[in-house]
Protein backbone atom coordinates (compact mmCIF):
# COMPACT_ATOMS: atom_id res chain seq x y z
CA UNK A 1 0.00 0.00 0.00
CA UNK A 2 2.97 2.32 0.24
CA UNK A 3 3.90 1.80 -3.42
CA UNK A 4 4.05 5.06 -5.27
CA UNK A 5 1.84 4.68 -8.31
CA UNK A 6 2.33 6.76 -11.48
CA UNK A 7 -0.54 9.11 -10.57
CA UNK A 8 0.64 9.55 -7.04
CA UNK A 9 4.22 10.24 -8.11
CA UNK A 10 2.98 12.73 -10.63
CA UNK A 11 0.75 14.46 -8.09
CA UNK A 12 3.61 14.99 -5.65
CA UNK A 13 5.88 16.24 -8.41
CA UNK A 14 3.27 18.81 -9.47
CA UNK A 15 2.98 20.37 -6.01
CA UNK A 16 6.39 22.03 -5.86
CA UNK A 17 5.96 24.03 -9.06
CA UNK A 18 2.40 24.97 -8.05
CA UNK A 19 3.55 26.29 -4.68
CA UNK A 20 6.47 28.08 -6.33
CA UNK A 21 4.34 29.83 -8.92
CA UNK A 22 1.05 30.53 -7.11
CA UNK A 23 1.19 32.21 -3.68
CA UNK A 24 -2.44 31.20 -3.05
CA UNK A 25 -1.74 27.47 -3.12
CA UNK A 26 -1.41 25.67 0.22
CA UNK A 27 -1.06 21.93 0.74
CA UNK A 28 -2.75 20.29 3.73
CA UNK A 29 -1.74 16.79 4.73
CA UNK A 30 -2.35 14.27 7.48
CA UNK A 31 1.05 12.60 7.34
CA UNK A 32 0.28 10.60 4.16
CA UNK A 33 2.43 12.04 1.40
CA UNK A 34 4.44 14.26 3.70
CA UNK A 35 7.69 12.35 3.43
CA UNK A 36 7.89 12.95 -0.30
CA UNK A 37 7.50 16.69 0.09
CA UNK A 38 10.39 17.49 2.41
CA UNK A 39 12.14 19.80 -0.03
CA UNK A 40 8.94 21.56 -1.03
CA UNK A 41 8.00 21.98 2.61
CA UNK A 42 11.39 23.53 3.36
CA UNK A 43 10.81 26.10 0.61
CA UNK A 44 7.26 26.86 1.72
CA UNK A 45 6.98 26.07 5.43
CA UNK A 46 3.86 28.21 5.86
CA UNK A 47 2.01 26.64 2.94
CA UNK A 48 2.78 22.95 3.38
CA UNK A 49 0.85 22.04 6.49
CA UNK A 50 0.98 18.53 7.92
CA UNK A 51 -1.46 18.37 10.83
CA UNK A 52 -0.49 14.86 11.86
CA UNK A 53 -3.01 12.04 11.87
CA UNK A 54 -5.94 14.41 12.38
CA UNK A 55 -8.27 14.26 9.40
CA UNK A 56 -11.14 16.26 10.89
CA UNK A 57 -8.83 19.16 11.54
CA UNK A 58 -7.15 18.64 8.17
CA UNK A 59 -10.41 19.56 6.46
CA UNK A 60 -11.27 22.27 8.99
CA UNK A 61 -7.85 23.84 8.44
CA UNK A 62 -8.48 23.73 4.68
CA UNK A 63 -11.75 25.61 5.22
CA UNK A 64 -9.95 28.22 7.30
CA UNK A 65 -7.19 28.62 4.71
CA UNK A 66 -9.86 29.20 2.06
CA UNK A 67 -11.52 31.80 4.30
CA UNK A 68 -8.11 33.52 4.41
CA UNK A 69 -8.08 33.64 0.60
CA UNK A 70 -5.76 30.72 -0.05
CA UNK A 71 -6.34 27.69 -2.29
CA UNK A 72 -6.00 24.54 -0.17
CA UNK A 73 -5.01 21.26 -1.80
CA UNK A 74 -5.91 18.48 0.63
CA UNK A 75 -4.54 14.98 0.24
CA UNK A 76 -4.68 11.63 1.94
CA UNK A 77 -6.15 8.16 1.52
CA UNK A 78 -9.70 8.21 0.16
CA UNK A 79 -11.47 6.77 3.24
CA UNK A 80 -9.71 9.21 5.58
CA UNK A 81 -10.24 12.16 3.26
CA UNK A 82 -13.91 11.60 2.44
CA UNK A 83 -15.42 9.42 5.15
CA UNK A 84 -13.50 10.28 8.31
CA UNK A 85 -14.41 13.95 8.21
CA UNK A 86 -17.51 13.94 6.04
CA UNK A 87 -19.29 16.53 8.16
CA UNK A 88 -16.22 18.73 7.83
CA UNK A 89 -16.55 18.55 4.04
CA UNK A 90 -20.21 19.48 4.33
CA UNK A 91 -19.79 22.30 6.85
CA UNK A 92 -16.20 23.58 6.83
CA UNK A 93 -16.18 23.83 3.04
CA UNK A 94 -19.71 23.70 1.62
CA UNK A 95 -21.64 25.53 4.31
CA UNK A 96 -18.93 28.21 4.57
CA UNK A 97 -19.27 28.60 0.80
CA UNK A 98 -15.54 28.12 0.24
CA UNK A 99 -13.64 25.72 -1.94
CA UNK A 100 -10.79 23.27 -1.79
CA UNK A 101 -9.10 20.81 -4.10
CA UNK A 102 -9.21 17.35 -2.55
CA UNK A 103 -6.94 14.75 -4.08
CA UNK A 104 -7.30 11.21 -2.78
CA UNK A 105 -5.16 8.17 -3.27
CA UNK A 106 -6.24 4.57 -2.82
CA UNK A 107 -9.27 4.24 -5.11
CA UNK A 108 -11.89 1.56 -4.35
CA UNK A 109 -9.84 -1.64 -3.91
CA UNK A 110 -6.39 -0.30 -4.88
CA UNK A 111 -5.39 -1.02 -1.28
CA UNK A 112 -6.54 -4.64 -1.62
CA UNK A 113 -3.97 -6.01 0.78
CA UNK A 114 -4.82 -3.39 3.40
CA UNK A 115 -8.44 -4.47 3.76
CA UNK A 116 -11.70 -2.64 4.18
CA UNK A 117 -10.30 0.08 6.46
CA UNK A 118 -8.35 1.51 3.53
CA UNK A 119 -11.09 1.23 0.91
CA UNK A 120 -13.82 3.75 0.13
CA UNK A 121 -15.70 2.78 -3.04
CA UNK A 122 -18.56 5.07 -1.97
CA UNK A 123 -16.39 8.20 -2.09
CA UNK A 124 -17.77 9.59 -5.35
CA UNK A 125 -21.35 8.94 -4.24
CA UNK A 126 -20.73 10.70 -0.94
CA UNK A 127 -19.03 13.72 -2.47
CA UNK A 128 -21.64 14.09 -5.18
CA UNK A 129 -24.38 14.04 -2.53
CA UNK A 130 -23.06 17.43 -1.34
CA UNK A 131 -23.90 20.62 -3.24
CA UNK A 132 -21.43 22.38 -5.48
CA UNK A 133 -18.77 19.72 -5.96
CA UNK A 134 -17.03 18.58 -9.13
CA UNK A 135 -15.57 15.07 -9.22
CA UNK A 136 -12.73 14.15 -11.55
CA UNK A 137 -11.59 10.54 -11.97
CA UNK A 138 -8.43 10.67 -14.07
CA UNK A 139 -7.60 7.64 -16.16
CA UNK A 140 -3.94 8.54 -16.60
CA UNK A 141 -1.22 10.42 -14.70
CA UNK A 142 -1.14 13.04 -17.44
CA UNK A 143 -4.88 13.65 -17.02
CA UNK A 144 -4.32 13.96 -13.28
CA UNK A 145 -1.60 16.56 -13.78
CA UNK A 146 -3.78 18.65 -16.09
CA UNK A 147 -6.67 18.53 -13.62
CA UNK A 148 -4.56 19.51 -10.64
CA UNK A 149 -2.96 22.41 -12.47
CA UNK A 150 -6.29 23.70 -13.73
CA UNK A 151 -8.26 23.25 -10.53
CA UNK A 152 -5.58 24.70 -8.29
CA UNK A 153 -6.25 28.03 -9.98
CA UNK A 154 -9.99 28.06 -9.18
CA UNK A 155 -11.95 28.53 -5.96
CA UNK A 156 -14.29 25.60 -6.55
CA UNK A 157 -14.96 22.51 -4.49
CA UNK A 158 -13.24 19.75 -6.44
CA UNK A 159 -12.53 16.10 -5.68
CA UNK A 160 -9.86 14.35 -7.74
CA UNK A 161 -9.72 10.60 -7.30
CA UNK A 162 -6.35 9.07 -8.11
CA UNK A 163 -5.95 5.35 -8.73
CA UNK A 164 -3.12 2.88 -9.07
CA UNK A 165 -4.90 1.71 -12.24
CA UNK A 166 -4.54 3.71 -15.40
CA UNK A 167 -5.08 3.51 -19.15
CA UNK A 168 -2.31 3.24 -21.73
CA UNK A 169 -2.74 6.81 -22.88
CA UNK A 170 -4.39 10.02 -21.68
CA UNK A 171 -7.67 11.39 -22.98
CA UNK A 172 -9.17 14.89 -22.88
CA UNK A 173 -10.09 16.24 -19.45
CA UNK A 174 -12.61 18.87 -20.50
CA UNK A 175 -15.50 17.38 -18.55
CA UNK A 176 -17.28 16.04 -21.63
CA UNK A 177 -18.02 12.58 -22.98
CA UNK A 178 -15.61 11.55 -25.73
CA UNK A 179 -16.33 8.81 -28.23
CA UNK A 180 -13.48 6.31 -28.15
CA UNK A 181 -15.11 3.69 -30.35
CA UNK A 182 -17.86 4.96 -32.62
CA UNK A 183 -20.47 3.30 -34.74
CA UNK A 184 -24.07 3.62 -35.83
CA UNK A 185 -25.99 5.87 -33.47
CA UNK A 186 -28.47 3.06 -32.80
CA UNK A 187 -25.78 0.84 -31.27
CA UNK A 188 -25.77 0.47 -27.49
CA UNK A 189 -23.54 2.99 -25.74
CA UNK A 190 -21.03 2.09 -23.05
CA UNK A 191 -19.96 5.08 -20.98
CA UNK A 192 -16.80 4.41 -18.98
CA UNK A 193 -15.23 6.55 -16.30
CA UNK A 194 -11.50 6.96 -15.74
CA UNK A 195 -9.07 4.07 -15.38
CA UNK A 196 -11.51 1.35 -16.48
CA UNK A 197 -11.42 2.50 -20.12
CA UNK A 198 -8.81 0.06 -21.41
CA UNK A 199 -10.51 -2.81 -19.57
CA UNK A 200 -13.84 -1.91 -21.15
CA UNK A 201 -12.27 -1.65 -24.63
CA UNK A 202 -10.82 -5.12 -24.15
CA UNK A 203 -14.10 -6.47 -22.80
CA UNK A 204 -16.14 -5.16 -25.72
CA UNK A 205 -13.65 -5.41 -28.60
CA UNK A 206 -15.90 -7.71 -30.64
CA UNK A 207 -19.28 -6.51 -29.37
CA UNK A 208 -21.54 -4.22 -31.38
CA UNK A 209 -21.39 -1.31 -28.96
CA UNK A 210 -20.05 2.20 -28.97
CA UNK A 211 -17.71 3.34 -26.15
CA UNK A 212 -17.48 6.84 -24.74
CA UNK A 213 -15.08 8.07 -22.07
CA UNK A 214 -15.23 10.71 -19.38
CA UNK A 215 -12.92 11.64 -16.53
CA UNK A 216 -15.56 13.88 -14.94
CA UNK A 217 -18.52 11.85 -13.69
CA UNK A 218 -19.92 14.69 -11.61
CA UNK A 219 -21.45 16.76 -12.93
CA UNK A 220 -22.01 14.28 -15.73
CA UNK A 221 -21.97 15.63 -19.28
CA UNK A 222 -25.76 15.34 -19.70
CA UNK A 223 -25.78 17.13 -23.05
CA UNK A 224 -23.15 14.80 -24.44
CA UNK A 225 -24.99 11.76 -23.14
CA UNK A 226 -28.29 12.89 -24.65
CA UNK A 227 -26.64 13.58 -27.98
CA UNK A 228 -24.89 10.22 -28.14
CA UNK A 229 -27.74 8.20 -26.68
CA UNK A 230 -30.29 8.67 -29.46
CA UNK A 231 -34.07 8.30 -29.17
CA UNK A 232 -34.28 4.81 -27.60
CA UNK A 233 -30.96 4.32 -25.88
CA UNK A 234 -29.44 1.19 -24.41
CA UNK A 235 -26.66 2.38 -22.11
CA UNK A 236 -24.10 0.75 -19.84
CA UNK A 237 -22.54 3.10 -17.30
CA UNK A 238 -19.27 1.60 -16.11
CA UNK A 239 -17.69 3.23 -13.06
CA UNK A 240 -14.68 2.06 -11.02
CA UNK A 241 -16.45 2.85 -7.74
CA UNK A 242 -19.83 2.15 -6.17
CA UNK A 243 -22.29 0.79 -8.74
CA UNK A 244 -25.07 3.18 -9.63
CA UNK A 245 -23.24 6.26 -8.38
CA UNK A 246 -24.28 8.13 -11.53
CA UNK A 247 -27.72 6.55 -11.80
CA UNK A 248 -29.62 9.71 -10.90
CA UNK A 249 -27.63 11.81 -13.35
CA UNK A 250 -28.11 9.32 -16.19
CA UNK A 251 -31.82 9.00 -15.44
CA UNK A 252 -32.24 12.77 -15.41
CA UNK A 253 -30.42 13.11 -18.75
CA UNK A 254 -32.61 10.49 -20.40
CA UNK A 255 -35.92 11.31 -18.73
CA UNK A 256 -37.55 12.33 -22.01
CA UNK A 257 -37.03 8.99 -23.82
CA UNK A 258 -37.52 5.29 -23.21
CA UNK A 259 -34.20 3.77 -22.18
CA UNK A 260 -32.56 0.71 -20.71
CA UNK A 261 -29.55 1.46 -18.52
CA UNK A 262 -27.12 -0.92 -16.82
CA UNK A 263 -24.93 0.36 -14.01
CA UNK A 264 -21.64 -1.47 -13.53
CA UNK A 265 -19.40 -0.76 -10.56
CA UNK A 266 -18.28 -2.00 -7.17
CA UNK A 267 -21.27 -3.88 -5.70
CA UNK A 268 -22.92 -2.05 -2.84
CA UNK A 269 -24.62 -4.88 -1.01
CA UNK A 270 -21.71 -6.71 0.60
CA UNK A 271 -18.23 -6.24 2.00
CA UNK A 272 -15.55 -8.32 0.30
CA UNK A 273 -13.57 -9.73 3.23
CA UNK A 274 -10.57 -10.88 1.20
CA UNK A 275 -7.08 -9.51 0.61
CA UNK A 276 -5.08 -10.40 -2.51
CA UNK A 277 -4.38 -8.07 -5.43
CA UNK A 278 -6.50 -5.34 -7.02
CA UNK A 279 -6.81 -7.76 -9.93
CA UNK A 280 -8.36 -10.33 -7.60
CA UNK A 281 -10.82 -7.75 -6.33
CA UNK A 282 -11.72 -6.61 -9.84
CA UNK A 283 -12.52 -10.20 -10.76
CA UNK A 284 -14.56 -10.74 -7.60
CA UNK A 285 -16.58 -7.57 -8.32
CA UNK A 286 -17.10 -8.38 -11.99
CA UNK A 287 -14.94 -5.42 -12.94
CA UNK A 288 -12.25 -7.28 -14.90
CA UNK A 289 -12.65 -7.66 -18.68
CA UNK A 290 -14.55 -10.98 -18.53
CA UNK A 291 -16.86 -9.68 -15.81
CA UNK A 292 -17.66 -6.45 -17.61
CA UNK A 293 -18.09 -8.33 -20.87
CA UNK A 294 -20.59 -10.71 -19.31
CA UNK A 295 -22.68 -7.87 -17.86
CA UNK A 296 -22.71 -5.90 -21.11
CA UNK A 297 -23.54 -8.96 -23.19
CA UNK A 298 -26.53 -9.57 -20.97
CA UNK A 299 -27.67 -6.00 -21.55
CA UNK A 300 -27.26 -5.95 -25.32
CA UNK A 301 -28.40 -9.55 -25.88
CA UNK B 1 -14.92 54.45 27.81
CA UNK B 2 -14.46 50.86 28.83
CA UNK B 3 -17.53 49.18 30.22
CA UNK B 4 -17.87 47.26 33.43
CA UNK B 5 -21.22 45.79 32.50
CA UNK B 6 -23.06 45.33 29.25
CA UNK B 7 -24.94 48.60 28.66
CA UNK B 8 -28.74 48.42 29.10
CA UNK B 9 -29.45 49.20 25.43
CA UNK B 10 -27.70 45.97 24.46
CA UNK B 11 -29.94 44.06 26.82
CA UNK B 12 -32.88 45.79 25.19
CA UNK B 13 -31.68 44.58 21.78
CA UNK B 14 -31.28 41.09 23.16
CA UNK B 15 -34.80 41.24 24.56
CA UNK B 16 -36.08 42.01 21.06
CA UNK B 17 -34.72 38.61 20.00
CA UNK B 18 -35.69 36.61 23.04
CA UNK B 19 -38.86 38.31 24.16
CA UNK B 20 -37.34 38.15 27.62
CA UNK B 21 -38.74 41.20 29.39
CA UNK B 22 -36.93 40.49 32.61
CA UNK B 23 -33.57 41.31 31.05
CA UNK B 24 -32.11 38.48 33.05
CA UNK B 25 -28.39 38.86 32.38
CA UNK B 26 -27.62 35.38 33.63
CA UNK B 27 -29.55 33.90 30.75
CA UNK B 28 -26.98 35.01 28.20
CA UNK B 29 -23.61 33.70 29.18
CA UNK B 30 -21.90 34.76 25.99
CA UNK B 31 -22.98 38.38 26.04
CA UNK B 32 -20.19 39.81 28.21
CA UNK B 33 -17.40 38.19 26.19
CA UNK B 34 -18.89 39.14 22.83
CA UNK B 35 -19.57 42.70 23.95
CA UNK B 36 -16.04 43.24 25.28
CA UNK B 37 -14.59 41.77 22.07
CA UNK B 38 -16.56 44.03 19.75
CA UNK B 39 -16.50 47.10 21.99
CA UNK B 40 -12.95 47.06 23.23
CA UNK B 41 -10.74 44.47 21.57
CA UNK B 42 -11.35 43.55 17.93
CA UNK B 43 -10.21 45.75 15.05
CA UNK B 44 -13.37 45.40 12.97
CA UNK B 45 -16.10 47.73 11.77
CA UNK B 46 -19.19 47.50 9.57
CA UNK B 47 -17.49 49.46 6.78
CA UNK B 48 -14.57 47.01 6.67
CA UNK B 49 -16.37 43.70 6.27
CA UNK B 50 -14.12 42.63 3.39
CA UNK B 51 -10.93 44.25 4.63
CA UNK B 52 -8.34 41.44 4.67
CA UNK B 53 -6.66 42.98 7.71
CA UNK B 54 -9.78 42.98 9.89
CA UNK B 55 -9.76 40.87 13.02
CA UNK B 56 -11.97 37.79 12.85
CA UNK B 57 -14.40 36.57 15.50
CA UNK B 58 -15.56 33.00 14.99
CA UNK B 59 -18.58 31.98 17.03
CA UNK B 60 -18.02 28.25 17.18
CA UNK B 61 -20.64 27.82 19.87
CA UNK B 62 -23.13 28.73 17.19
CA UNK B 63 -26.28 27.60 18.96
CA UNK B 64 -26.40 30.68 21.17
CA UNK B 65 -26.11 33.48 18.61
CA UNK B 66 -28.61 35.89 20.21
CA UNK B 67 -25.88 37.75 22.07
CA UNK B 68 -23.80 38.03 18.92
CA UNK B 69 -26.76 39.26 16.89
CA UNK B 70 -27.53 41.90 19.53
CA UNK B 71 -23.92 43.13 19.56
CA UNK B 72 -23.72 43.14 15.75
CA UNK B 73 -26.89 45.25 15.68
CA UNK B 74 -25.58 47.60 18.36
CA UNK B 75 -22.36 48.09 16.42
CA UNK B 76 -24.10 48.71 13.11
CA UNK B 77 -23.27 45.48 11.28
CA UNK B 78 -26.93 44.53 10.85
CA UNK B 79 -30.18 46.51 11.06
CA UNK B 80 -31.77 46.47 14.48
CA UNK B 81 -35.07 45.52 12.88
CA UNK B 82 -33.59 42.13 11.97
CA UNK B 83 -33.78 41.19 15.66
CA UNK B 84 -37.57 41.13 15.74
CA UNK B 85 -38.26 38.00 13.70
CA UNK B 86 -35.28 35.73 14.23
CA UNK B 87 -35.63 32.33 12.55
CA UNK B 88 -38.69 33.31 10.56
CA UNK B 89 -38.90 32.48 6.85
CA UNK B 90 -38.02 36.04 5.93
CA UNK B 91 -35.19 36.39 8.46
CA UNK B 92 -31.48 36.26 7.72
CA UNK B 93 -30.87 35.43 11.37
CA UNK B 94 -31.42 31.83 12.42
CA UNK B 95 -30.98 29.85 15.56
CA UNK B 96 -27.60 29.02 14.14
CA UNK B 97 -25.83 31.75 12.15
CA UNK B 98 -24.99 31.51 8.45
CA UNK B 99 -22.01 33.54 7.28
CA UNK B 100 -23.47 33.96 3.82
CA UNK B 101 -26.58 35.62 5.22
CA UNK B 102 -25.31 37.87 8.01
CA UNK B 103 -22.82 40.73 7.50
CA UNK B 104 -20.06 40.44 10.06
CA UNK B 105 -20.57 36.74 10.78
CA UNK B 106 -17.31 35.04 9.80
CA UNK B 107 -18.43 31.39 9.94
CA UNK B 108 -21.65 29.45 9.80
CA UNK B 109 -21.80 27.31 12.91
CA UNK B 110 -24.14 25.15 14.92
CA UNK B 111 -22.76 21.64 14.83
CA UNK B 112 -20.15 21.68 17.56
CA UNK B 113 -16.42 21.33 17.13
CA UNK B 114 -15.99 23.10 13.80
CA UNK B 115 -15.02 26.64 14.79
CA UNK B 116 -11.63 25.98 16.32
CA UNK B 117 -10.24 23.91 13.41
CA UNK B 118 -11.52 26.58 11.03
CA UNK B 119 -9.88 29.24 13.19
CA UNK B 120 -6.60 27.34 13.09
CA UNK B 121 -6.73 27.23 9.30
CA UNK B 122 -7.70 30.88 9.08
CA UNK B 123 -4.83 31.90 11.37
CA UNK B 124 -2.41 29.74 9.37
CA UNK B 125 -3.63 31.34 6.16
CA UNK B 126 -3.20 34.84 7.54
CA UNK B 127 0.26 34.00 8.84
CA UNK B 128 1.27 32.62 5.44
CA UNK B 129 0.32 35.99 3.95
CA UNK B 130 2.10 37.98 6.68
CA UNK B 131 -1.28 39.39 7.67
CA UNK B 132 -1.26 40.50 11.32
CA UNK B 133 -5.03 40.21 11.82
CA UNK B 134 -6.15 38.32 14.91
CA UNK B 135 -8.45 35.31 14.96
CA UNK B 136 -10.62 34.82 18.05
CA UNK B 137 -12.75 31.68 18.36
CA UNK B 138 -15.41 31.30 21.05
CA UNK B 139 -16.16 27.75 22.14
CA UNK B 140 -18.17 26.30 24.99
CA UNK B 141 -16.76 23.99 27.63
CA UNK B 142 -19.28 21.32 26.60
CA UNK B 143 -18.23 21.79 23.01
CA UNK B 144 -14.70 20.75 23.98
CA UNK B 145 -16.09 17.22 24.29
CA UNK B 146 -15.90 17.05 20.49
CA UNK B 147 -12.65 15.36 19.47
CA UNK B 148 -12.00 17.76 16.63
CA UNK B 149 -11.10 20.36 19.27
CA UNK B 150 -8.44 18.09 20.73
CA UNK B 151 -6.96 17.82 17.24
CA UNK B 152 -7.03 21.56 16.71
CA UNK B 153 -5.61 22.41 20.15
CA UNK B 154 -2.60 20.18 19.50
CA UNK B 155 -2.02 21.51 15.98
CA UNK B 156 -2.26 25.17 16.98
CA UNK B 157 0.08 24.68 19.92
CA UNK B 158 2.71 22.75 18.03
CA UNK B 159 2.63 25.13 15.07
CA UNK B 160 3.05 28.03 17.52
CA UNK B 161 0.11 29.89 16.11
CA UNK B 162 0.47 33.30 17.74
CA UNK B 163 -2.39 34.93 15.86
CA UNK B 164 -5.00 32.68 17.43
CA UNK B 165 -7.05 33.18 20.59
CA UNK B 166 -9.56 30.63 21.83
CA UNK B 167 -12.08 31.77 24.42
CA UNK B 168 -13.67 28.89 26.29
CA UNK B 169 -16.91 29.92 27.90
CA UNK B 170 -17.09 27.69 30.93
CA UNK B 171 -20.62 27.22 32.18
CA UNK B 172 -20.02 23.69 33.46
CA UNK B 173 -22.00 22.02 30.73
CA UNK B 174 -19.42 19.45 29.69
CA UNK B 175 -20.38 15.87 30.36
CA UNK B 176 -17.55 14.63 32.53
CA UNK B 177 -15.60 17.74 33.50
CA UNK B 178 -11.93 18.34 32.78
CA UNK B 179 -9.65 17.06 35.55
CA UNK B 180 -7.02 19.67 36.25
CA UNK B 181 -9.13 22.37 34.68
CA UNK B 182 -9.79 23.41 31.11
CA UNK B 183 -6.80 25.76 30.92
CA UNK B 184 -4.46 22.89 31.74
CA UNK B 185 -5.55 21.11 28.56
CA UNK B 186 -4.34 24.02 26.49
CA UNK B 187 -1.23 24.67 28.60
CA UNK B 188 -0.13 21.08 28.07
CA UNK B 189 -0.19 21.78 24.33
CA UNK B 190 1.99 24.86 24.86
CA UNK B 191 -0.72 27.50 24.67
CA UNK B 192 -0.59 30.67 26.72
CA UNK B 193 -3.55 30.46 29.10
CA UNK B 194 -5.62 32.73 31.30
CA UNK B 195 -8.50 31.94 33.61
CA UNK B 196 -10.86 34.85 34.19
CA UNK B 197 -14.27 35.73 35.54
CA UNK B 198 -16.44 35.78 32.45
CA UNK B 199 -18.49 38.69 33.83
CA UNK B 200 -15.52 40.90 34.72
CA UNK B 201 -15.05 43.26 31.78
CA UNK B 202 -11.70 44.59 32.93
CA UNK B 203 -10.33 41.09 33.35
CA UNK B 204 -11.77 39.99 30.01
CA UNK B 205 -10.36 43.05 28.27
CA UNK B 206 -6.88 42.53 29.70
CA UNK B 207 -6.88 38.85 28.81
CA UNK B 208 -8.30 39.36 25.32
CA UNK B 209 -5.84 42.13 24.47
CA UNK B 210 -2.86 40.04 25.46
CA UNK B 211 -1.09 38.39 22.55
CA UNK B 212 1.96 36.17 22.65
CA UNK B 213 3.34 36.23 19.10
CA UNK B 214 5.01 32.87 19.60
CA UNK B 215 2.04 30.78 20.67
CA UNK B 216 -1.75 30.73 20.75
CA UNK B 217 -3.73 31.97 23.70
CA UNK B 218 -6.60 30.26 25.51
CA UNK B 219 -8.85 32.24 27.81
CA UNK B 220 -11.18 30.30 30.05
CA UNK B 221 -14.04 32.65 30.89
CA UNK B 222 -15.96 31.28 33.84
CA UNK B 223 -19.57 32.26 34.17
CA UNK B 224 -21.06 32.34 37.63
CA UNK B 225 -24.13 30.45 36.51
CA UNK B 226 -24.73 26.93 37.42
CA UNK B 227 -25.61 24.89 34.37
CA UNK B 228 -28.82 26.31 32.94
CA UNK B 229 -31.13 23.44 32.22
CA UNK B 230 -33.29 23.36 29.10
CA UNK B 231 -36.53 25.08 29.92
CA UNK B 232 -34.85 27.93 31.68
CA UNK B 233 -32.30 29.85 29.69
CA UNK B 234 -32.08 28.55 26.18
CA UNK B 235 -35.83 28.13 25.90
CA UNK B 236 -36.25 31.74 26.86
CA UNK B 237 -33.91 32.65 24.07
CA UNK B 238 -36.08 30.74 21.69
CA UNK B 239 -33.06 28.65 20.81
CA UNK B 240 -32.79 25.02 19.96
CA UNK B 241 -33.65 22.98 23.00
CA UNK B 242 -31.95 19.73 22.16
CA UNK B 243 -29.82 18.68 25.10
CA UNK B 244 -26.55 18.82 23.20
CA UNK B 245 -27.22 22.24 21.81
CA UNK B 246 -28.69 23.84 24.86
CA UNK B 247 -25.88 22.68 27.07
CA UNK B 248 -22.66 23.16 25.22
Amino acid sequence: MTTRTPMRERFYSELGPLLDSDPRVAVVLAVIGSSGLTDVSARHPDRVIDVGIREQTMVGVAGGLALAGLRPIVHTYAPFLVERGYEQLKLDLGHQDVGALLVSTGASYDASTAGRTHQAPADVALISALPGWTVHVPGHAEELARMVRRESATDQRVYVRMSSAQNARPHPVDGRLHVVRGGRHTLPLVVVVGPLLDTVLEATHDLAVRVAYTSTPHPLDAHGLRTLAGPTPVVAMVEPYLEGTSAAAVAAALVDRPSRVLHVGVPRDSELRRYGSPKDHAAAHGLDAPGIRAQIKELVG
Amino acid sequence: MATTTVPPPIHDLLARITGDEKHDPSAHSTLDVVWVLYDQVLDIAPDRLDDPTRDRFLLSKGHGPASTYAVLAAKGFIPVSWLDDVASWESRLGHHPDRTLVPGVEIGSGSLGHGLPLAVGLALGLRAQRNPARVVALVGDGELDEGSNAEAIAVAGRLRLGGLTCVVLDNHSDKFGWPGGIAARFALEEWETADVDGRDHAALRTALRHIDPGRPTAIVARTTDEFLAPGRSENQQGMDTRTKDSAA
